[in-house]
């Protein structure tokens, strides 16, 4: 691999108080590629991306071993508020604040200090813009993002994510709630969106890891149910030449 | 076959009929007391009678116009009291005391749990004894606007702190991921997110309460002192509307002003919940 790495995980291990979920993990994230996490259900895959912005600390009990780093830096040492502005997340089910399409943009840009209307419009529009929601929703800006489509108001969360100018976007299967014209939008857009950014996704669409990513990621879990990475490389490599009989399996649905 | 067929009509039948006139029922004891307050009410009020303090002494002659005022008051300063207090301890409940990490705390936290439940549960006038205990004599307050609203802040307390916490339990814990994801602080991600999204729920409560201090009476009897003169300052007594019912009722002869006050007391409440009503569905006509 000769792309730039945006984030890296190094040797990190997951526990929920005695459990381990993830068991010693090494991956590393290039910059502007899509990297895909896949695995059977319950594997890690979405524990292991909400580690990459700390989400994991929300909940009591967990701790880590290994490191995390983004751009070199360990991510357990940096404040949690800056690495969240660095490292953005689409949700699995579109979450939009129950406030107008502008004002769920404009809510980061607005956290971190932008308070002049002008600029915000203009962040407002670039971001819709570019998760090409602009043209559906430029007249209604106004209007409750609670009132727009399933798929509007997943692209609405991206745009809300890339207002704030992340370096990194995650996404827990963010097309699995909605139907395959939404889901089409969705993965044209991650397409359009790497130019600028570096993307993870975890999906159990394993066409949607092949059809989007350009590299992958195949966790399972070990006999004791913690997630182990099986296998890592680049998507065409794994989806066409698997080195590990299990991955071979699982992508040919032999289980999963 | 044909038998039990019939049999099943006929309970489904007298079982529709017996709910049917249970549910009459009960609205017709409801439209009785209220349409009885009223009959006998209404024709006492005029613009005099709102804007008259009442005289005192036996005859019960004069208005309500102290007792509006009075009651005004109490609600003002009684939920100035207890709404920051409530919503506060609230929030700290819901949103904060999850994470906290000591024993200690944790078990404070049930403790409290537990008592706004029981003090919910409370007859009122073990908080007009407790009132009269502490703010009237201890602290000498003495018979005032202050004790009295102590008192209720009291009573309604546990009432704000249960409607408050159910409105931030409401909020999807993805509102707040979401947030959060954006790199809010956890007092951003509430302030911002949570209580906006809990508003509707928060407010109802607030007025809820208002309406408890508007019907409460037990509690103001011994701790406001009961002085039909308009209150000038926090330390003066006075009586609040439900409370002039209690004393023209019981201590006058004039009946027919205590149904007019009480008509009055309806009227109030039905606005207060009918205000509710239409808070509630324009913020969440707003935000869906």
């Amino acid at each position: 691999m000769t792309d730039k790495i945006r984030m890296r995980a190094d040797d990190f291990s997951l526990f929920y108080s005695d459990f381990k979920a993830l068991n010693r993990i090494s991956l590393d994230i290039p910059v502007n590629r899509i990297t895909a996490f896949i695995g059977p259900s319950g594997c890690g895959k979405s524990t292991f991306l909400r580690s990459f912005n700390r989400m994991n600390d929300l909940i009591p009990g967990v701790r880590t071993e290994g490191k995390v780093l983004l751009d070199g830096k360990e991510i357990a040492c940096e404040d949690v508020v800056e690495l969240r502005r660095k490292v953005g997340m689409v949700f699995q089910r579109p979450n939009p604040f129950p406030k107008s399409i502008f004002d769920n943009v404009a809510y980061g840009p607005r956290l971190h200090g932008v308070r002049n209307k002008s600029d915000l419009a203009v962040i407002v529009e670039k971001s819709l813009k570019s998760a090409a929601l602009w043209d559906e929703v430029r007249d209604d800006l106004h209007k409750s993002a609670m009132a727009i489509s399933g798929g509007q108001q997943q692209r609405l969360c991206i745009a809300r994510a890339i207002a704030v100018e992340p370096e990194v976007i995650l996404m827990d299967e963010p097309a699995s709630a909605l139907d395959p014209v939404a889901t089409l939008k969705i993965e044209e857009l991650m397409n359009e969106l790497k130019k600028n950014y570096t993307i993870a996704i975890v999906t159990h669409n394993m066409q949607q890891a092949a059809r989007v990513s350009d590299f992958t990621a195949f966790l399972l879990t070990d006999e004791k149910r913690a997630g182990n990475l099986i296998e890592f490389g680049p998507t065409k490599q794994i989806f066409t030449t698997p080195s590990d009989k299990r991955t071979e399996d699982y992508i040919s649905g032999r289980f999963g | 076959m044909k038998n039990s067929r019939m049999r099943r009509r006929i309970s489904q039948g007298s079982a529709f009929t017996m709910f049917w006139f249970t549910g009459v029922l009960a609205v017709l004891i409801m439209v009785f007391v209220v349409g009885y307050i009223m009959v006998q009410g209404l024709p006492g009020i005029n613009l005099e009678f709102f804007t008259t303090s009442p005289r005192g002494g036996l005859s019960g002659d004069g208005g309500i116009w102290s007792t509006v005022v009075t009651t005004f008051y109490m609600i003002v300063v009684t939920l100035g009291f207890a709404t920051p207090l409530g919503t506060g301890a609230a929030i700290y409940l819901t949103e904060y005391s999850e994470n906290a990490e000591s024993v200690v705390v944790r078990k404070l936290v049930s403790m409290a749990r537990f008592g706004v439940e029981t003090l919910a549960g409370v007859p009122s006038i073990i908080f007009g004894l407790f009132g009269y205990a502490l703010f009237v004599s201890a602290l000498n307050m003495g018979f005032s606007i202050l004790s009295a609203s102590l008192a209720g802040a009291c009573l309604i307390i546990p009432v704000i702190i249960r409607t408050t916490e159910e409105a931030l339990k409401s909020v999807p814990v993805s509102y707040r991921e979401g947030s959060l994801a954006l790199g809010a602080t956890k007092w951003e991600t509430i302030r911002k997110v949570v209580i906006p999204a809990a508003f509707p729920g928060i407010s109802t409560g607030i007025l809820l309460s208002a309406g408890r201090i508007v019907s409460e009476t037990a509690i103001f009897f011994v701790t406001l002192g009961g002085s039909y003169r308009v209150p000038h300052s926090l330390m003066s007594g006075g009586r609040t509307m439900a409370l002039h019912v209690y004393y023209l009722a019981m201590e006058t002869r004039a009946f027919d002003k205590a149904m007019s006050t009480a008509a009055v007391l309806v009227g109030l409440i039905v606005v207060m919940n009918l205000v509710i009503n239409i808070v509630t569905n324009r913020i969440s006509a707003k935000t869906r």
